[in-house]
């Protein structure tokens, strides 16, 4: 990751050759009569965060799960690391917009959870998911139950869960939007510095123009009825000038009223 | 469930069982279960008799009796207690334990004090379906929007109109969630009184169908029954979605 | 805070025994023992040992009966919760049972089963068995879709999701639906006793009755109602202590 940055200083990224860690072909999802997505095609560069922005309705979290191998398509196919998805697979890890947090066991045998599925042995995997508790700022809480945390602890224990099973690809399903405005900004801070230090694949479901901005390498815009991708936008010249400044840098303002521009209409 | 696309209809199952039931009959395993078809045309041929409508119209009178008097006692007496902290902290323990505990033990009390008749059917038929419906409305009232009622008096609805106009519409969902339940349980209480004082309604029926081994007429009339209660209840719950429409939304 | 509940609490049970003593002493009615009369009478019973064989007999059938079926309640439960197919053949079944005054079967069951054990257990199954069943289905069916989600995209497998999630999500409900259960259960089990054949405690009622001994009757009802509600409290009180916050936490607040 550290390398990527270096480089797109020095090229601008649109000509930069990035290797492709998933990408979705011509995928087709209907329910019923109901078209969710039509023939949608979009591509997601490793070790990139790749929002999915649009708004209510649009098809953004089916697409989700369709990558998760959680839905299946109707008809097009999406590839991991030039295999087909068929279904759930250890490549891939899901945060739950909800948290989707087991509320009869601890936050450690909730981290744990995903590699208790896998078959890891108990000793082995509580140290694991010891260490990544540590690593998203929850030390102390192991032994706690969901309930007794907020709602930003719990995102917590949801993210270190994902992360404990060191899938190449993050699925995060709208992961901020029940967690309180301030505690928002800083995961996504947080998420910043994880993208850099982590090499993964970020796909990140949002409806905030601007939590979409601040943290993407990569913007699809999706549009709905039926959902398909009206734009790609990648932001290239605030990235690397600090966290602390993205939120003032004429680019991103401009990119955050454009996309506002271009999604207004589709507002009720 | 589907079939071929097609969505079958909730209850189709029981065609089903009452096939089989039918086979079981035809074959003649037990004595106890006689063919559906003799039963269904036992149905037919007793349900005008007077016998039949003499325990149909006695039931009928004791549970709407005692569905009467529990909704007339129950409600205002539920009402009251979401508003008052101390007759709630008085009477609300007494509920809750009528409310599970197994009233059936009272019978005979009742008994012994009413006389073996009607009164104490009706009381028994009371007896069940009241404590649900008084802890329904208390937690209908209890429930209310705090945000509705200072809504109410900052427009300056005075308490008569914040009574009619707030609290009875918003507990209304729940004061009908507990009328259904308690009528639920009153047609339980109808029947476990009349087989307890067996002299009348279908009590005595029952006596009289079992002394003479009248397998069909027993089941003809048990079919009767059954179908009354679920109609009821199913009657009773469409009634409870048609204002369910706001509960969900306060 | 915790005072004044508990001094309403006693004021309300003074109030009540109370009147029932005044009442008592009228007599409103020839049959109508005092609070205190009743009370001695327990004592006696409790003191020559005729309540305790007594309520050995009662609760056999109950026992039992409650076993069978949350045993056979929960089985069919988490079938019918699992298999639409299921769902679709048997739940009509219950949810009419559910609906209906089963109690009415009481006079079939005798001239099939006798007027034993056996009929008593079925009194008692036929009264528990419904609400154990659809409250198990019901749970099963509510399983929150987020974390069933969650287990299969951590690659659970079948066995994981119904032993590490579905189970594990549906056990409060079933629990209180066992609770429900051996409620109707004590209601099928004293049924049993006044209508099929007077044994246990339902014998010392419909004996003290026949003989004018009003307050050993009361007694009697009374001991079996404080039972039912004293053991249905502990497991209530046990659910809140087994699943304290289970029902927490599964979103935001």
């Amino acid at each position: 990751m550290a390398m990527s940055q270096t480089k797109r200083v020095l090229t601008p990224v649109e000509n930069t050759p990035t290797e492709i860690a998933v990408s979705a072909r011509n995928i087709t999802k209907n329910y019923g009569a109901v078209e969710a997505l039509k023939d949608l095609t979009l591509e997601f560069p490793r070790g990139q965060l790749t929002s999915l922005l649009g708004p209510s309705g649009c098809g953004k979290t089916t697409l989700l799960k369709i990558i998760a191998g959680l839905l299946k398509t109707t008809s097009g196919e999406v590839e991991v690391n030039g295999k087909a998805v068929t279904g759930p697979g250890p490549n891939r890890a899901f945060v739950f917009q909800d948290f989707a947090l087991l509320p009869w066991a601890t936050v450690l045998r909730n981290v744990a959870f995903g590699l208790e599925l896998r078959g890891v042995a108990r000793s082995e995997r509580e140290a694991r998911a010891e260490k990544y508790i540590k690593d998203v700022g929850l030390a102390g809480f192991e032994q706690s139950y969901p309930h007794e945390l907020s709602g930003g602890m719990r995102q917590r224990v949801g993210l270190a869960r994902a992360l404990s099973v060191d899938a190449q690809v993050l699925l995060m399903d709208e992961p901020f939007s029940a967690v309180d405005e301030q505690t928002r900004r800083k995961f996504q801070e947080d998420l910043l510095s994880l993208v850099q230090n982590e090499n993964k694949t970020f796909i990140f479901v949002t409806h905030s123009i601007e939590e979409a901005v601040y943290v993407s390498d990569q913007i699809a815009i999706l549009l709905p009825r039926p959902s398909r991708v009206s734009e790609v936008i990648r932001p290239s010249g605030f990235r690397n000038k600090g966290i602390d400044n993205i939120r003032r840098d004429p680019e991103y303002l401009d990119i955050v009223d454009n996309i506002w521009a271009s999604l207004r209409s589709y507002v009720e | 469930m589907y079939v071929f696309g097609y969505r079958l209809p909730g209850l189709s199952s029981l065609l089903i069982w009452g096939l089989l039931w039918e086979i079981v009959g035809r074959a003649e395993l037990t004595f106890f279960v006689p063919p559906l078809s003799e039963v269904l045309r036992t149905l037919v041929a007793i349900i005008g008799t007077p016998p039949f409508i003499k325990a149909l119209s006695e039931t009928a009178y004791a549970f709407s009796g005692g569905v009467f008097a529990a909704i007339v006692i129950g409600v205002p007496l539920g009402i009251l207690m979401g508003r008052s902290r101390l007759l709630d902290e008085l009477l609300l323990p007494w509920a809750n334990m009528f409310l599970s505990a197994p009233l059936t033990a009272l019978v005979p009390v009742l008994m012994v004090l009413f006389g073996f008749g009607m009164k104490a059917i009706i009381i028994t038929t009371a007896l069940f379906a009241i404590w649900i419906i008084i802890l329904n409305s208390r937690a209908g009232v209890r429930q209310i929007n705090r945000s509705l009622v200072e809504m109410a008096h900052s427009f300056g609805a005075s308490p008569v109109d914040a009574f009619f106009k707030i609290y009875f519409w918003a507990a209304l969902p729940e004061i009908l969630g507990g009328v259904r339940i308690g009528i639920i349980r009153a047609v339980k209480g109808v029947i476990i009184g009349q087989l307890l004082i067996s002299i009348v309604g279908f009590g005595a029926l029952f006596e009289l169908y079992s002394a003479n081994f009248l397998m069909a007429h027993f089941w003809a009339v048990l079919l009767v029954l059954f179908a009354l209660a679920f109609s009821i209840s199913e009657f009773l719950a469409y009634l409870e979605r048609k204002v369910a429409y706001y509960a969900a939304k306060r | 805070m915790l005072k004044r509940s508990f001094l309403l609490k006693l004021l309300s049970g003074v109030i009540i025994f109370g009147a029932w003593e005044i009442a008592g002493r009228i007599p409103v009615s020839y049959a109508f023992p005092t609070f205190i009369d009743s009370m001695i009478a327990l004592f006696r019973l409790a003191l020559d040992g005729t309540l305790f064989t007594a309520y050995a007999e009662t609760l056999e059938p109950l026992i039992v009966g409650v076993a069978i079926s949350t045993v056979l309640g929960i089985g069919l439960g988490l079938w019918i919760g699992l298999s639409k197919f299921f769902d679709w053949l048997v739940s009509p079944i219950f949810i009419v049972m559910q609906s209906a005054p089963l109690a009415a079967l009481i006079p079939l069951l005798v001239m099939a089963y006798g007027i034993g054990l056996t009929s008593k257990v079925f009194v008692v199954c036929i009264m528990a068995m419904p609400v154990i069943v659809l409250n198990t289905a019901g749970a099963v069916r509510h399983t929150p879709e987020s974390i069933m989600e969650m287990c299969r995209s951590f690659l659970g497998s079948r066995t994981d999701m119904l032993l590490k999630i579905i189970i594990p999500a549906a056990s409060p409900l079933i629990f209180a639906g066992l609770r429900l259960g051996v409620s109707a259960g004590f209601i099928g089990a004293i049924l049993a006793e006044l209508k099929i054949t007077p044994t246990g405690v339902g014998d010392i009622i419909t004996f003290s009755r026949s003989i004018a001994d009003y307050p050993t009757m009361y007694a009697a009802i009374f001991s079996i109602i404080a039972l039912a509600v004293l053991f249905l409290n502990l497991l209530e009180m046990a659910e809140k202590l087994l699943f304290k916050g289970n029902d927490l936490g599964y979103v935001s607040d």
